[in-house]
């Protein structure tokens, strides 16, 4: 069962209100407070199972909170990227009637009006993809079948662009294209929530992030907010945090298996520096 | 053989009759089975065909309408099957397993116990194509004429739920009234082809088809048209050859299906196999 946000007068494109979400007897969420300010850019990490993907279920209206409220600002258009490994790429579809099936219809007929056909070429254009159009999905490269997505969720004109795990699955070059992609939709005015594994990505190119686990343990800028502290409540594992040119690097802490010269790969790091 | 000798059979009414009944059945499952190919669940022809078998039954011994207990016996169970694979309390597969074979249980159980009422339950498990009159016929069109129009003016709805129905539902797409519809569809289909090819073998003209067209294009319409003309084509040269070939037409209409599916696999080999990849997953 779901049910739709409400539209409470608030300036912010969405507001979790102390959320709390459960499948079955267990809780997913608990209490969660979170918002997305009009041009916003918002990161949520966390272990699998921490509950980000119900996080964004609630705020796309596709999982009902037993407790709290989703507030949605009214009139306000959300554009929703899945998780490219959800996808079935080999379903008979090209570029462009993936990203048509997203735009309103104008009319009922199946084929696509002029308006329309113009739409999704701008849309793949702005994206850099235009030259894809007639493709089979299934014949792009990860950065571009991110982009695809990410064309048929802008072809709304949305407010806020939700994105479920954009850097998961893809090579580093790809991560970083994706990453600048949606930094330039950012300043271009779109509010941005996505999830994330890539605490160092988002680390690099997100001002705001939020640590979840189950309930958020801490949210803000990554300088503020990343520390070991926070990241083992999180992960329930010890990490370092590192500085280089001016931002936060997570490495994880590891112990040298019981030869008496236990120490950690990241002081030895440092010791050479 | 001779022209006049194969001509022969159209002389007879009974036999146009069936051609045309049977062309019309090939289409429709053509065109339905695309969507149940693409969303995963060609197991639930196979089980929806046995569940409206128990539909029948219990039609028959209640004496309401055939095909409107029936229908909503089926209705019934496909939502049921529905329901209980979105909430992903089971998978779709097990869920048709236990809902479709309970059913069928249910209408052997009632048939051996009360009997059924003059209908001929033969007719219904393996076809009577030969059997059907003007009215069938006339339904079998009616539900091709129904199915076609909503997939023509549902078309982009049908695609997106059918291809992404989370960014569906939260682009706007009604997916629970789209899967509902489809649904009816889906028990209508089978409930006015059953006639023509039996529940054993209903299935069989759901799921070849969309296969075979899956093999030969990458584009969803064409995949569509190409599905619903190789559905009745297998009709129409099946019930052809049943008559020349003296075998019953209902699985001459599947082996004239499985054949195009053998050519095609031929001409287009690991790239055309390559095409169909991931129509199982439920």
């Amino acid at each position: 069962m779901t049910s739709r946000p409400t539209h409470a007068s608030v300036a912010d494109l969405v507001r979790l209100d102390r959320v709390t979400c459960r499948y079955g007897a267990e809780p997913v969420l608990v209490n969660v407070d979170v918002s997305v300010a009009p041009g916003a850019f918002v990161g949520v990490v966390g272990p699998s199972g921490s509950g980000k993907t119900t996080l964004l279920r609630a705020v796309l209206g596709t999982v009902t909170p037993i407790a709290g409220r989703v507030e949605r600002r009214p009139g306000s258009t959300v554009g929703y990227v899945p998780q490219i490994e959800t996808v079935d790429w080999n379903f008979p579809v090209t570029v462009g009637q993936c990203v048509l099936m997203a735009r309103r219809r104008s009319r009922i007929l199946p084929w696509a009006s002029a308006e329309e056909k113009r739409d999704v070429a701008e849309v793949l254009e702005a994206l850099g993809i235009a030259e894809l159009q007639d493709r089979h999905i299934r014949e792009l490269s990860g950065g571009q079948q991110q982009r695809v997505f990410l064309a048929r969720a802008l072809i709304g004109r949305p407010d806020l662009l939700v994105l479920d795990e954009p850097t998961s699955g893809v090579d580093v070059r790809t991560r970083h294209e994706v990453l600048h992609l949606l930094r330039d939709l950012n300043h271009e005015g779109i509010g941005i929530l996505l999830t994330t594994h890539d605490l160092n990505g988002i680390a690099a190119h997100l001002p705001e992030i939020v640590c979840l686990n189950r309930e958020v343990i801490a949210a803000g800028a990554p300088r503020d907010v990343l520390s070991p502290e926070v990241l083992e409540r999180t992960y329930g594992a010890r990490m370092e945090v590192l500085e280089h040119g001016g931002m936060p690097v997570v490495v994880d802490e590891w112990k040298a298996p019981a030869t008496g010269t236990e120490g950690r790969v990241v002081s030895m790091k440092r010791a050479r520096r | 053989m001779t022209l006049a000798e194969f001509l022969r059979p159209f002389d007879f009414e009974f036999f146009r009759n069936g051609l045309i009944v049977a062309t019309l059945a090939g289409a429709l499952c053509g065109l339905v089975g695309t969507f149940v190919v693409l969303r995963g669940m060609s197991y639930i022809g196979h089980g929806l065909s046995h569940a409206i078998f128990g539909g029948f039954a219990a039609s028959a011994l209640l004496g309401v309408n055939l095909f409107l207990g029936a229908g909503l016996w089926g209705f019934a169970s496909a939502l049921m099957i529905g329901s209980v694979t979105r909430r992903r309390a089971i998978g779709s597969d097990a869920a048709i397993g236990v809902i479709t074979t309970a059913s069928f249980a249910i209408g052997l159980a009632l048939l051996k116990v009360f009997g059924s009422a003059g209908k001929n339950p033969d007719s219904y498990l393996f076809g009577n194509v030969l059997g059907v009159d003007r009215q069938q016929v006339g339904l079998v069109l009616l539900v091709t004429i129904v199915a076609g129009l909503v997939v023509f003016f549902a078309y982009r709805p049908l695609l997106f739920a059918t291809f992404d129905p989370d960014v569906a539902d939260v682009s706007g797409v009604p997916t629970a009234r789209i899967d509902a519809l489809l649904m009816l569809l889906l028990a209508a289909t089978i409930l006015t082809t059953m006639n023509v090819l039996g529940v054993m073998l209903v299935a069989a003209t759901l799921v070849i088809p969309p296969v075979v067209a899956r093999m030969l294009t990458n584009s969803f319409s064409r995949m569509l048209l190409m599905s619903t003309a190789i559905g009745a084509a297998s009709g129409f040269i099946g019930m052809v050859a049943s008559y020349h070939l003296d075998i019953p037409s209902g699985p001459m209409i599947v082996l004239v299906g499985t054949a195009a599916f053998a050519a095609v696999f031929a001409a287009t080999g690991v790239k055309g196999l390559r095409n169909t990849r991931g129509l199982d997953a439920a």
